[in-house]
């Protein structure tokens, strides 16, 4: 069943139809998920839809996005897709386990939750929420937090489903496992999932997600994934968006590491409207590790805003930000980063640069690198740079009869590889770079009229 | 070792400010509060046209209308505008002629602070307009400046000699409505420098204000207005220093500069007003915008700037780059320790092509301080060729204060070329190790990597200021150590 609403303000009209339809929201959710969604609800009220007076939305103003009566399902819907259109999507070699999320609701209804002999859990997070409530509680909505921002709240309040994964204690995942979130629907349409996955100690794993739209209305998601990594575990995420370009994206992934763990996370950007991404890191242990990429590669009138927020608040850790983007045509692109080195994380070692390459006068940068350092004994950076391809190398290349569209190719294709070449699964990374390439030559466009693998 | 720079440190945080003296001079000041009739007092006290009346009547109400603002990473206690005196002058009976007529108690004030302000020094060739308590007191040297054409005046009087202009250049780069304490500022100020360079004119000399608060309670409210015509040149110097009190002081400038086609206008400041005590009682609020715009071609506005004084610091000088060829720079070094704040920086706004920017901004953190640099670079679509180089560097000494680094780069060009780089980090260990190793005192050795951390900006002051600005750095930071 579907909810709707008429034309009101969007904080008005969420606050409507949540109290509409309090009874079939809550339906379905144990006690203790719908006390926080109420709780999130309250904070909603107060907060709203950050608009760009709220500083860390200041170039992508989330109000406007919301404005427009989507439809939004708190049950799921039925729908019937081509398997084939996913597997075009498949890594070919590249041995996972997949997991299906449909407008954000678990795909596989007749198998809602996997355990595997090694005490690995995988399903949906409404069916974990029922059978694992002791691991659902200690973990869910502690470390995405509804009060600091309104879309954490709006999400919180809503969501019913998404991806639950649980890695035990010591257990190392060879296979990735690979969430492929589809939106098919012949309306438009709100999705809201919610993510829980956690790493137990000394545990390993790693996990693809990719983003597609396989039918034409203009979608928008504002999901929320949370992650625990507990100490000594080491996890590996990496994320490919590649919607149409009338979609819409909000997402948030919050990394909570315990001491000693390690995370790597990268997200490339190649298609979508207009997209939002936070990635909100607390190191929470000593000797943590973090290394956080981007890559966007965006034309036409798209918009991409990144947001990372790396808390350093124990001594001894290490993180490392780095994100390049291309922006042509009439794109638009913000990057916002800040690291912030709590009052006794000495020690700390902390680096973020932002590149930047406009191909157009009409494309337009925002950078917003920042620190905010409240321990002495530490060594940070930054840096950031909007420029255009050097001309030296191109130069170089046409003296060497290099033809100068294939020169372009050949630097930004390199330009985009110090970011691609930190993805950890090495036949992802193969594949990634020659989407990528593809991407830059402007072959690739959105997945559900594209005649070639993608992603 | 670590125990010796502790206890440098903590020396360190001992160095007294030592322009913390009142000169008992009679003030002639207005009650305290503010509202549109204490606006009117001071429009009238001054002798005023009518038009000054009413762009201070509009901006007072202006500023009625908005609040104050809330985004710099300071903490502010709340300000009450009815507990401040508005208008402070040494009373003056009659006009001064010659540097003896000015009185014994104020020349002495002058003299503790070395401010040249007799005629021997004038021959070393500094041309002073010191402000005291708002109301500009003497400017020296002005017949010769007045032979090449140049004005350079209290704004008092360039507002009674010299309507036109200051009808035409005030608040044309930061106008009323540009922020809260600019509109404060266009409704109460009191005085203030002005300065004219006309066409071809290289001004001989360095021109120098010098700002005082001195009487309790007040505010200084000043207002520079500088003007360089076609093919000018001039470089101006400000200095800021206030008595020890217990209570908070306001200061709320306005600096605005135009450089019309080839001028170059090289704006230096040392700033010095009373940052409170080591507890973080009393000092200066210090809340200044400063604006140049290059207003014609090639030409170009240079900020420098030396902090360590105030207990909050709010100020970012600014270039708004909108002749072809321009260029605006920014120089500074920050100084802050115990409980002080700092939140400072630039904005550089390319309009014209080929218009290029450097930052280089060093900040130094001790105590229980906090230092910030927040800066803006913005390249417009037609912009093209713009080029920016920014560096943010900061220095924490002791793990009890902050250091932070904004920066916003908003392009919209393609042809730009911006880049900004930033590095946090305390002093290396093994650099003092280095000098101790060659018979170094740490303590020396301290004031010595400090002083090469900030040679870079120091370098571009002018001569007579580098070396006041590098003996207050050390004051400010390293106490009675070299």
């Amino acid at each position: 069943m579907s909810i709707e609403a008429t034309k009101i303000e969007p904080k008005q009209r969420f606050i409507e139809m949540y109290q509409d339809n309090i009874s079939d929201i809550k339906n379905g959710s144990p006690d203790y998920i719908n006390e926080i969604r109420d709780k999130a609800f309250e904070q909603f009220k107060v907060l709203g839809i950050p608009d760009k007076k709220n500083e860390n939305y200041k170039y992508t103003d989330l109000s406007q996005i919301f404005d427009n009566a989507y439809k939004m399902y708190i049950t799921p819907k039925n729908i019937q897709f081509e398997m084939n259109d996913i597997f075009r999507c498949g890594v070919p070699e590249l041995n996972t386990k997949v997991v299906l999320l449909l407008n954000g609701w678990y795909y596989d209804r007749e198998n809602l939750i996997e355990e595997f002999p090694n005490g690995v859990i995988i399903g949906s997070f409404q069916k974990a929420v029922e059978l694992y409530p002791e691991l659902v509680k200690k973990h869910y909505a502690q470390y995405a937090k509804s009060e600091v921002d309104g879309m954490v709240a709006l999400n919180t309040a809503f969501a019913k489903d998404g991806v639950f994964i649980y890695i035990p204690k010591g257990v190392v995942l060879e296979k990735p496992i690979q969430i492929i979130n589809i939106l098919m629907d012949e309306e438009e349409g709100l999705t809201q999932h919610r993510n829980l996955f956690i790493l137990e100690e000394n545990s390993q794993a790693s996990v693809v997600v990719c983003d597609h739209t396989l039918s034409t209305p203009n979608f928008l998601t504002n999901s929320v994934s949370e992650f625990y990594i507990g100490q000594n575990a080491n996890f590996a995420f990496s994320r490919m968006q590649n919607e149409h370009n009338g979609s819409k994206q909000v997402s948030h992934l919050y990394f909570n590491q315990e001491r000693n763990s390690r995370v790597n996370a990268d997200t490339v950007t190649l298609h979508g409207g207009v997209i939002r991404n936070n990635v909100h890191i607390l190191l929470n242990g000593e000797g943590c590790e973090n290394n956080t990429y981007g890559l966007y590669l965006n034309d036409k009138g798209q918009h991409i805003d990144n947001y990372v927020f790396m808390d350093h608040a124990f001594p001894n850790c290490t993180s490392n930000q780095l994100f390049k983007g291309v922006l042509d045509d009439y794109a638009t692109g913000a990057f916002n980063g800040k690291v912030l080195v709590r009052k006794d994380a000495q020690k700390t070692l902390a680096f973020q640069a932002n590149n930047n390459i406009l191909l157009t006068d009409d494309a337009d940068i925002n950078t917003k690198p920042q620190l905010e350092i409240y321990a002495d004994d530490v060594k940070c950076s930054h840096g950031a740079t909007v420029g255009q391809l050097d001309e030296d190398a191109l130069f170089y290349m046409r003296a060497r009869g290099i033809e100068k569209k294939e020169a372009k190719l050949l630097l930004m294709s390199a330009f985009a590889h110090d970011v691609i070449k930190n993805i950890q699964v090495p036949i992802l990374q193969e594949r990634i770079q020659e989407l990528v390439d593809k991407r830059l030559r402007g072959e690739l466009s959105r997945c559900n009229s594209c005649q070639m693998h993608c992603c | 070792m670590e125990k010796d720079q502790d206890k440098i440190l903590n020396e360190v945080t001992q160095g007294e400010y030592k322009y913390g003296f009142v000169t008992d001079i009679e003030n002639e000041s207005i009650p305290k509060g503010l509202n549109e009739d204490v606006v009117r007092l001071i429009s009238q006290k001054k002798n005023e046209p009518e038009f000054m009346l009413e762009s201070r009547l509009k901006a007072f109400r202006h500023w009625q209308t908005l609040k104050m603002p809330e985004w710099a990473h300071l903490i502010i206690p709340k300000i009450n505008y009815q507990d401040i005196i508005f208008y402070s002058a040494p009373k003056q009976k009659v006009t001064l002629d010659s540097m003896d007529d000015v009185d014994p108690d104020l020349k002495a004030t002058f003299d503790k602070l070395g401010i040249p302000l007799d005629e021997q020094k004038i021959m070393s060739g500094v041309a002073v307009d010191a402000v005291m308590d708002s109301v500009s007191v003497k400017t020296t040297f002005k017949e010769n400046l007045s032979e090449l054409g140049i004005i350079f005046c209290s704004f008092s009087e360039a507002v009674q000699e010299h309507p036109d202009l200051i009808k035409k250049y005030m608040g044309s780069v930061v106008p009323y409505t540009d922020n809260y304490f600019a509109a404060l500022n266009s409704a109460v100020f009191s005085d203030g420098s002005f300065c004219y360079i006309p066409n071809g004119v290289r001004c001989p000399m360095e021109l120098s204000t010098y700002f005082r608060i001195n009487a309790a309670n007040t505010g200084q409210f000043e207002r520079t207005l500088i003007i360089a015509e076609d093919d000018s040149y001039v470089s101006y110097l400000e200095g800021c220093t206030a008595p020890r009190r217990d209570e908070n002081q306001l200061h709320a400038a306005i600096v605005e500069i135009v450089a019309a086609k080839n001028a170059e206008v090289k704006y230096s400041t040392v700033q010095n007003w009373y940052p409170g005590d080591k507890n973080g009682v009393g000092g200066i609020y210090n809340f200044v915008t400063k604006r140049g715009k290059c207003a014609g071609e090639n030409s170009k506005i240079s900020w420098t700037q030396v902090e360590t004084g105030s207990a909050v610091t709010w100020k970012y000088p600014s270039c708004i780059l909108i002749g072809d060829n321009s260029v605006g720079e920014f120089y500074s070094v920050a100084v802050t320790n115990n409980h002080q704040q700092a939140d400072t920086g630039t904005k550089m706004i390319h309009i014209g092509k080929n218009t290029k920017s450097v930052i280089v901004s060093k900040g130094i953190s001790a105590g229980y301080s906090q230092n910030s640099y927040r800066g803006l670079v913005k390249v417009v679509k037609n912009a093209t060729g713009a080029r920016n180089f920014s560096q943010c560097d900061s220095l924490l000494l002791g793990d009890k204060c902050g250091a932070h680094t904004y920066p916003y780069l908003e392009v919209d060009n393609k042809d730009a070329i911006v880049e900004h780089e930033a590095t946090t980090s305390k002093i290396g260990e093994d650099q003092i190790f280095y000098c101790n190793q060659r018979g170094i005192r740490t303590e020396d050795a301290i004031g010595l990597i400090v002083n090469g951390y900030a040679k870079e900006v120091l370098n571009k002051l002018p001569m007579e200021f580098a070396v006041e600005a590098q003996k207050l750095l050390q004051i400010s930071l390293e106490g009675s150590v070299g």
